[in-house]
């Protein structure tokens, strides 16, 4: 860097009680400076005058320097003087001096047990609260529905079964065939001790129809289509276009919400079918190829002890999964913040309450169907 | 469709000693201005002064704490569901974005609020959209997505939606908000095309001072300190002599200065 201009400088000379110091030259922050302690050190005097004859530039490197300067002289009790100073370096000096005003104090060590508590509680409520509301103006829309005033379109319903229909049907597959073969694993290795390799059938066909075909479809639309319907609300929320749905008077829960919760319910008991048959044809590979069971038997077996209780308990868990997935997607879009953060919360929001009502449903389910004898 | 004449019939809105509040912040109280029919009207105000918080009670996304408002005569803030539903089909509104639903088209876009609430068959409901799409100057944009549009596009497509029911009035949120000085001169004159060919009342919610010296007949000022209405009338005859100096300041675009008396 070829800098003809002089570099920045401070000269003092004493006069009396007086330090008379000189400030010149080109003042820069990327610059060094000369430092106000070097230069008055050892001195005591009553007067300072700064006096800026030869300045070329300025930048807050000067501020700094004055601030210095000030601060030294009055912890000197020295009066300090300011001359030929330009009038926007004396404005950023003024700044620099003026103390901010104190943020108030961060509270230190473990916050509050009964505010965390009571914090988390009303947000709970809250949160109960935003579900209640939702069940309610879904129930309300319903009836619209049936009366046939809900401004409710079968064309958006249909795009929705798609979505979380057809096109889930490949990774709901894949992951049902898998769960199949590891169950039917897992219980030949205890089963075979015994002798009792065909009870695998069993084991699979119940424990498949009951519980893991529908959870396993309940979850992968949770994780899909969950997520999506609380995204694509949020962003329309954010983009105001909920909004726009509003003034043109349209419900956003017969025109929005209802069509998704419509396809979930009619569509999860489809996909729990299609997942329970893929989890008995993992267990059946597996028994025929490992454990030597013919399919016929295996087959038979599996229809000998499934029966319709087992199957409708399957099917009415599925229905209530999709709308619980519908229910927590829409919710969290709809109650999202109005930005790019918010549909980011709003999608991941969505997912884990989604998962966590689905099986704090089974276990409600569980309980039921237990009394229920099914 | 003519409304019944009756006393209030020259006012399109009235707006009768609102107040909004978030909470317990109040941010507007006391507002009370009437708008006139087939009038552009500016609602104007720094930053923060409420503008927007207004726009969205008097279309009725949020409720006043106090205060109603009537739009020609009819009483629209406690208005029955059924009543309000017919209030809400009377007014159009273009968001700042446009707001245009982002999975369908143009065409989709404007087709909906006809589909919802006329009878016209697909084949006329599709030319009075092409129409729409015309007026706005979008015509053979039909089939495109908003994501595939300028904001400019946007603005003026979501102008069509607001205008698909041909509304008495059509509110405008910030229209040249992020547009380049000439598209946002050409939503003004596109603003003063509908109004002349339509008549519709015009409601803008902006601080844009060349679209409001351009355009407006008429202005209400906003005050964050005041929270609510500082100054009302002609926005050229404020700027030389309202005798409130903040009016003058922020139609001048000075800040501080505000010139002494006289000085014109």
């Amino acid at each position: 860097m070829s800098e003809n201009k002089p570099q920045a400088r401070a000269e003092a000379v004493r006069e009396g009680d007086t330090l008379v110091v000189h400030v010149g030259g080109e003042w820069k922050i990327t610059n060094p400076r000369p430092a106000w302690t070097s230069l008055v050190e050892g001195e005591t005097v009553k007067r300072i005058r700064l006096i800026a004859d030869q300045l070329d530039g300025w930048d807050s490197s000067l501020a700094l320097f004055i601030r210095e300067a000030r601060a030294w002289s009055e912890a000197q009790g020295a009066a300090f003087v300011l001359e030929g100073l330009p009038a926007g370096a004396e404005r950023l000096a003024q700044l620099l001096a003026q103390k901010p005003a104190k943020p108030p104090a961060q509270p230190h060590g473990l916050p509050d047990l009964f505010a965390v508590v009571g914090q988390a509680t009303f947000k709970l409520w809250v949160e109960v609260k935003d579900i209640a509301w939702l069940v309610g103006e879904c129930a309300f829309s319903g009836g619209r529905f049936f009366r046939g005033r809900a401004q409710f379109r079968w064309s958006d319903c249909v795009v929705e079964m798609q979505q979380c229909g057809a096109m889930v049907l490949p990774i709901v597959g894949l992951i049902s065939f898998l769960v199949g073969i590891i169950m039917a694993y897992q219980g030949a290795v205890q089963l075979r001790q015994f002798g009792a390799d065909v009870y695998v059938a069993d084991l699979v066909g119940l424990s498949v129809v009951r519980e893991m075909g529908p959870m396993m479809a309940a979850i992968v639309l949770a994780g899909r289509t969950g997520a999506a319907f609380a995204a694509t609300l949020a962003t329309m929320k954010a983009n105001e276009e909920i909004d726009a749905l509003e003034t043109l008077g349209v419900s956003p829960i017969d025109f929005l919400v209802m069509p998704r919760m419509t396809a979930l319910f009619l569509m999860m008991p489809l996909l729990a079918i299609y997942s329970n048959f893929l989890g008995i044809l993992g267990g059946m590979l597996i028994s025929w190829t490992i454990l030597d069971i013919p399919t016929s038997l295996y087959w038979t077996e599996t229809k000998s002890i499934i029966d319709l209780s087992d199957l409708s308990t399957g099917l009415i868990k599925a229905a209530t999964f999709g709308v619980i997935i519908g229910l927590s997607g829409c919710l969290r879009g709809l109650k999202s913040d109005r930005s790019a953060a918010g549909v980011g919360q709003a999608a991941t929001s969505a997912v884990v309450s989604g998962i966590l009502l689905i099986i704090v449903s089974d276990a409600i389910y569980a309980v039921i169907f237990n009394s229920l004898g099914w | 469709m003519n409304p019944p004449e009756n006393a209030n019939d020259k006012f399109a809105i009235e707006i009768d000693g609102l107040e909004c509040r978030y909470g317990d912040r109040v941010v507007l109280e006391g507002v009370s201005f009437a708008v006139k029919r087939g009038e552009i009207f500016f609602i104007i105000g720094g930053n923060g002064c409420g503008k927007s918080t207004l726009l969205r009670h008097l279309i009725g996304l949020r409720m006043p704490a106090r205060g109603t408002v009537r739009y020609s005569g009819r009483d629209f803030t406690h208005a029955e569901p059924r009543e309000r539903q017919a209030l809400l089909r009377t007014f159009g509104v273009l968001y700042q974005g446009g707001a245009l639903w982002s999975s369908m088209t143009l065409h989709e876009n404007v087709a909906l609020p006809l589909e919802l609430y006329t009878d016209l068959p697909e084949k006329d409901r599709a030319e009075v959209v092409a129409l729409k799409l015309a007026q706005v100057g979008l015509a053979g944009y039909g089939d495109y997505f908003p994501g595939e549009l300028s904001g400019g596009m946007q603005r003026r497509a979501g102008l069509a939606r607001a205008l698909a029911l041909d509304p008495d009035i059509v509110f405008f949120d910030e229209p040249s908000a992020g547009l380049d000085p000439v598209t946002s001169l050409k939503l003004d004159e596109l603003v003063q095309q509908i109004h002349a060919t339509l008549g519709t009342t015009i409601v803008i919610v902006s601080h844009e001072l060349a679209s409001i010296f351009g355009i407006a007949h008429r202005v209400v000022m906003l005050d964050r300190d005041a929270r609510g209405v500082i100054a009302e009338g002609d926005p050229c005859a404020l700027r030389d002599g309202s005798d409130n100096p903040r009016v003058r300041e922020f139609l001048n675009r000075r800040s501080g200065a505000v010139p002494a008396e006289g000085s014109k």
